[in-house]
Formats: structure tokens, C-alpha cells, sequence
């Protein structure tokens, strides 16, 4: 175990056992813990601990991170056994001595806390995430597409997404359908599918509607309850069924 | 036939079929109490109901409903599995086997009592 004392010094800091996981697939058959003793303000966020550990007793942590305000979505991760933005998850509000973090499941391990988003990507390009219509606002003589509030109601909680991976994570489903679409690419079907200005309703519906679609989503809501961004995808997919039984047109 | 089905038609046969079940069960439920649930299971009453042309037709279609139901269920959760393209062919056709062969089996049985051939 090494000793740290370096992301916070001052009296209000506490103590805590940053154990971060370690596994490098093309070496390691299973995951090892590291663990760190670090002094912490109750500001001080898991991804600080994390970099800070990097920076001072082992740069050879892998980890995933740019924008360190919850925006850019890249450091997704398993903190304390649930999946979790290390960017925006303080230490202190974990209310715990031990923060555990391993890197997200259902994700192919690169090194450590990296993964690979490869099919959470390919997914969401699948249903196709962008407006479907003949016309364009960019052409001459053609005017913006105008919607309503009540319009735009319908699907912005859903364009909040910021592909950060979490709601795959949590899946049970994804944990042993590896065809399965995920909640990630179905929430954004759901969010261009009740666009007033989009017409690629019946292309996106035919997508979904496949043996390891959205057929297979179980509700379990796992991927709602730790979606970072307040996106409700478990909501989306029960919508999008709606749409394929006949109850939403 | 069985791959080339849309799987939103599948499924609405699945919850179609486990809500039809689930009245003509209930109703099969409350036959066993009209008579007392043990006097009910003896041989000459069970005979007796499968001989009751209304009652065999309905045993009839909770078999269908619940093997149809049944082998869908067990579809998805073997493709839930595993994945792979003949796997999955697999898995389809042989529910799909399954079922009519469970079906034909339980019919020959309802036939047969209620034309007196056991």
C-alpha cells in the first residue's frame, strides 16, 4: 500500500483508501487492486484522486478523462460497485473510508480504468442519430425547421446524452446479449424517433425491432438510475415498444 | 420463416398469448373448485372433463397458448445466452420443433380420451 497525502493538506482534510484496479489483458489473467492512502477536501472529486495518485506514486495508472465537468463523458467508471462519472462523484458525498474503482462492465478492457467504447459507438450510429427529411435548413429558400416547447419537450432530456456508457454498463442485458443494442443506441432512437422534424420514424423502428433489439431490454432500470446527465433511457425504450405495438403512432 | 418474422410480431403473439392464458387458466382453476379440488383430480372426473367437449376444446387452447408462449420464452432466453448466426437458427427452429411436437403430443392425448380410447 502506498502512503499519499497530496490531493488536499489542510485542516479540513480526512483520509481515505483510494483502491484502483489494476489489469493489462495482454499480460494479466485477472484484476489486482492498488490501494492509496490519500488526504481529501470534501471538494475533491474521484478523478483527482485518481491523477493524483498518477502524479505522484504510479504514472502508470490507465485512465480516461478530458473535460473534468461531466460533459465529454470519458471518465466512466465502477466507483464503489456502481458505474459512475469519476468526474463528477466527490469523495466525500461516497461516505465512505475505502473508494473502490474498477473500470466500467461491459466494456472490453484496454488497460485498467480504459475501455473500449467500440460498440457502444457502433450501436449508436446504427439507429441512426441525426435528422432524417428530404429538405434542409441550409439549402437557399428553405426556412429553419420551427418546433414548439411542447415539441421539444418530448425528446430534450434525451439529447442530453453524452455517450458516457454508464446506462451500458449497468445493463444486465448487455452483461450476456453481446448483439444486444443497448439502452445508449436505444434512448437516441427514442430521441430523434420523437423529433417533430425528423421522418425516419419507420427506418429506425425496423432497426430496433430485431432479435437482440429492444425486445430484449428487461427493465430492469439500472441504466436510468445511474445515468449522470438525468437521461431516462429505461422511459425511452418503453415509449419506442409503444410505438411497435401499435399504442404511440 | 420463423428468423424472416418481424420480432415485434413475435412478441406481440407472446404477451397475446400469456394474457389469453392466463383468463382461460383461471377459468380452468375455478372448474377444480366447483367440485372440491381433490374430488376433482380423481381418475373417473378427469376422464369425465376431457370427455365434456367445451372443457377438452378449452384444454386444447391452453395447451396451444401456453406451448407457443412457453417455447418463445425459452427462445429468448437461449438467445440471450449466446449469440451466433447458426446458434440462433438453432435455437428458433428447434423451439419451434419443440412446440409443434409438444402440441401434437398433448392433442393425441386430449383426442384420444375424449373419443373414449383410453
Amino acid at each position: 500500500m502506498a502512503q499519499v497525502s497530496s490531493v488536499a493538506e489542510g485542516k479540513t482534510s480526512k483520509s481515505v483508501t483510494l483502491r484502483i484496479a489494476r489489469f493489462n489483458p495482454e499480460h494479466d489473467n485477472e484484476k489486482k487492486f492498488m490501494e492509496f492512502n490519500l488526504q481529501y477536501e470534501r471538494w475533491t472529486t474521484v478523478l483527482e484522486a485518481i491523477l493524483d495518485v498518477k502524479k505522484h506514486f504510479d504514472h502508470s495508472v490507465a485512465v480516461r478523462y478530458s473535460c473534468r465537468q461531466a460533459t465529454c463523458g470519458s471518465c466512466g467508471m465502477i466507483i464503489n460497485g456502481k458505474p459512475r462519472l469519476a468526474c463528477f462523484t466527490k469523495i466525500s458525498e461516497l461516505d465512505s473510508d475505502v473508494v473502490t474503482v474498477e473500470p466500467m462492465n461491459n466494456f472490453p478492457i484496454i488497460r485498467d480504468l480504459a475501455v473500449r467504447f467500440e460498440r457502444l459507438f457502433d450501436t449508436h450510429h446504427k439507429v441512426k442519430p441525426y435528422l432524417i427529411r428530404d429538405d434542409s435548413e441550409i439549402t437557399s429558400n428553405e426556412k429553419e425547421f420551427l418546433q414548439s416547447p411542447e415539441e421539444l419537450e418530448n425528446y430534450i432530456q434525451f439529447a442530453n446524452c453524452i455517450k458516457c456508457g454508464l446506462c451500458n454498463s449497468a445493463c444486465p442485458t448487455m452483461a450476456t446479449d453481446s448483439s444486444f443494442i443497448g439502452p445508449q443506441a436505444l434512448a437516441q432512437a427514442y430521441r430523434y424517433v420523437a423529433d417533430s422534424r425528423d421522418k425516419g420514424k419507420d427506418s429506425r423502428l425496423k432497426i430496433i425491432d430485431d432479435s437482440h433489439g429492444i425486445w430484449r431490454c428487461h427493465f430492469a432500470g439500472s441504466c436510468s438510475q445511474v445515468c449522470p446527465k438525468g437521461v431516462d433511457p429505461a422511459m425511452g425504450i418503453q415509449f419506442l415498444r409503444g410505438y411497435l405495438l401499435g399504442f404511440r403512432s | 420463416m420463423v428468423n424472416k418474422m418481424r420480432e415485434s410480431i413475435i412478441m406481440k403473439i407472446h404477451y397475446g398469448t400469456a394474457l389469453a392464458a392466463v383468463a382461460l387458466v383461471a377459468v380452468h382453476i375455478l372448474m377444480r373448485l366447483t367440485q372440491g379440488f381433490a374430488e376433482s383430480l380423481e381418475y373417473a372426473n378427469v376422464i369425465a372433463n376431457y370427455q365434456f367437449l367445451p372443457y377438452a376444446g378449452m384444454l386444447e387452447i391452453i395447451l396451444i397458448l401456453l406451448s407457443i408462449h412457453g417455447f418463445n420464452g425459452l427462445r429468448v432466453i437461449l438467445l440471450e445466452l449466446k449469440q451466433g448466426p447458426a446458434y440462433e437458427k438453432a435455437v428458433s427452429y428447434g423451439c419451434v420443433a419443440a412446440m409443434i411436437g409438444l402440441i401434437a403430443y398433448g392433442s393425441r392425448t386430449i383426442f384420444m380420451v375424449n373419443m373414449g380410447m383410453v
